[in-house]
């Protein structure tokens, strides 16, 4: 019987593959990660969405009720910014808290430039926008939200739009700024003044074209056509609750995320039980879907068929969902009292819910409305899946 | 009128020195909830503010506290302050003052 025997050459291969091989299990890619903020116990937890399994939690983010994310183009690192001036930096393959910087008194929101290379985080205290190196979280750029005599305002609705420019509002001017960062250490700024009353927050359309602050001081949105600045404000749905009684608002909505279906836009009433419906043809209402309570989220699956909505207090135990065709409800679920936040998987087949008081994220399939997967976690409010890194806006 | 008298003093006595006593546990529990996760969606977690102002005890202590009370039931005209009055009874937006003024510890 003949040895077998092998050429070295061969071996060196074959060990190498065995090498590339393991490597290869031990790798990972991140575009099927999630990143679920845990406000109350300052950490974020670490999901997948192909499995839907909890990876890991990173500690020591602080404070962070009204949580958010933004993410790398490379989807390795997650931007997040918490309500006390906290900007993190968190390696979601290493799970590691990988730089932070406490930036301001009081923050709500950041955006990533249409580059990657800059972050921006939007302060209340002291109310501006303050830009960071994303890659080493060192200061770039300060821009005070100043305005009338001396005074800073709040700012909210920051987004990133193209052409290197960021985009937000100021809650007590009234107004929205254009920053363009082609010189990053040397913003340029257009200011639009007099948009409306007490902007709430802002959305950019996922082509980077319109800019809409939603306004809390009086009913409508404000819209700004970023494609032709020179064109100003237009003020959209000026009077789409006129005569009726406003109800007291005990969370305000939130317009991050455009909803969008074909040419019509799902944006949450303030102060009413319904979404509104806007032809973006003509910028006019388009219809009114009355609904279980005051919208905080009104979120278009990836692919616009449905719209998913959550509620304020006292009705943030239920969730329904919009069928865009007929602009019908087509289901209420109640996944538990403290929805804060519903994301989608990439294509849309899944959506991630986070219940607070129950201690829950729930994964519900979008077709039959099943709910397939509950996993632990502290407190749960935003989730962000690792697909934003890619979407204008988000 | 003194019948009337003494009793509108005696329900502000009561209202003022038994504030919170006739809440069960639970909804203490429920309240503080209410305190940490909705109040502080605008005031902040840790009541540190955010788009409503700071509510901690050395912000608070100088403001009259049925002023304060008041404020979580009427809400604040032309800002975000919503009336509490369609959730809350006075008794129990009191008993919140309190907790507030002590500054939040968990229940």
């Amino acid at each position: 019987m003949k040895a077998l025997r092998f050429h070295p050459a061969l071996l060196l291969i074959l060990s190498l593959a065995i090498v590339v091989n393991v490597r290869a299990d031990a790798l990972r890619g991140s575009g099927d990660l999630a990143l679920v903020v845990e406000r109350a116990s300052g950490t974020v937890q670490i999901v997948e969405t192909s499995g839907n399994t909890s990876l890991c939690r990173v500690d020591g983010l602080g404070d962070l009720s009204h949580a958010s994310a933004v993410f790398s183009r490379d989807q390795r690192y997650a931007f997040v910014f918490g309500r006390d001036g906290g900007l993190s930096k968190v390696d979601m393959l290493t799970c590691k808290l990988v730089a932070r910087t406490l930036q301001a008194g009081n923050s709500i929101g950041g955006a990533i430039s249409q580059n990657g290379r800059l972050v921006a985080v939007s302060n209340y205290e002291p109310g501006g926008v303050r830009v960071f190196d994303s890659a080493t979280l060192e200061p770039v750029a300060d821009i005070p939200a100043t305005w009338g005599e001396n005074q800073t305002s709040k700012v909210i609705g920051l987004v990133d739009a193209p052409g290197q420019r960021f985009v937000f509002s100021l809650w007590d001017a009234g107004e929205t700024w254009v920053a363009d960062m082609h010189d990053p250490a040397h913003p340029s700024i257009t200011k639009f003044t007099g948009i409306g009353r007490n902007p709430y927050d802002g959305l950019i359309t996922p082509d980077g074209r319109y800019y809409i602050a939603g306004l809390f001081g009086e009913d409508g949105l404000a819209l700004i056509d970023l494609w032709n600045t020179d064109a100003g404000v237009k003020r959209i749905l000026p009077d789409y609750g006129k005569g009726e009684e406003k109800l007291p608002v005990y969370k305000m909505p939130h317009l991050e995320g455009w909803a969008i279906a074909g040419r019509q836009a799902f944006v949450p009433a303030v102060g009413r039980h319904e979404v509104l419906v806007i032809d973006m043809d003509t910028w006019q209402l388009a219809g009114k879907i009355p609904v279980h309570g005051q919208p905080v989220f009104v979120m278009a699956r990836p692919d616009g068929r449905q719209v998913w909505v959550n509620f304020a207090v006292p009705d943030n135990d239920t969730v329904q969902v919009i069928d865009t065709q007929t602009l019908k409800l087509v289901k209420t679920l109640q996944p538990g009292k403290g929805v804060l936040h519903m994301e989608f998987e990439p294509r849309g087949e899944q959506v991630w819910v986070s219940v607070r008081d129950l201690d829950q994220l729930q994964v519900y399939d979008t077709e039959t409305f099943e709910k397939l997967v509950t996993l632990p976690a502290q407190k749960p409010s935003g989730i962000f899946t690792t697909a934003r890194a890619m979407r204008t806006g988000l | 009128m003194s019948r009337w008298l003494s009793a509108s003093v005696l329900s502000l006595l009561c209202m003022t020195a038994f504030s919170g006593e006739t809440l069960s546990p639970q909804r203490r529990a429920q309240l503080h909830d209410l305190l940490v996760q909705d109040c502080g969606s605008c005031h902040g977690l840790t009541m540190h503010g955010g788009l409503g102002p700071a509510l901690l005890p050395a912000s608070l202590r100088d403001k009259p506290r049925e002023l304060l009370i008041d404020t979580v039931m009427n809400g604040r005209p032309d800002t975000a302050m919503p009336p509490w009055a369609p959730l809350l009874s006075r008794d129990e937006a009191a008993w919140m003052i309190d907790q507030l003024r002590k500054g939040l510890t968990s229940p």
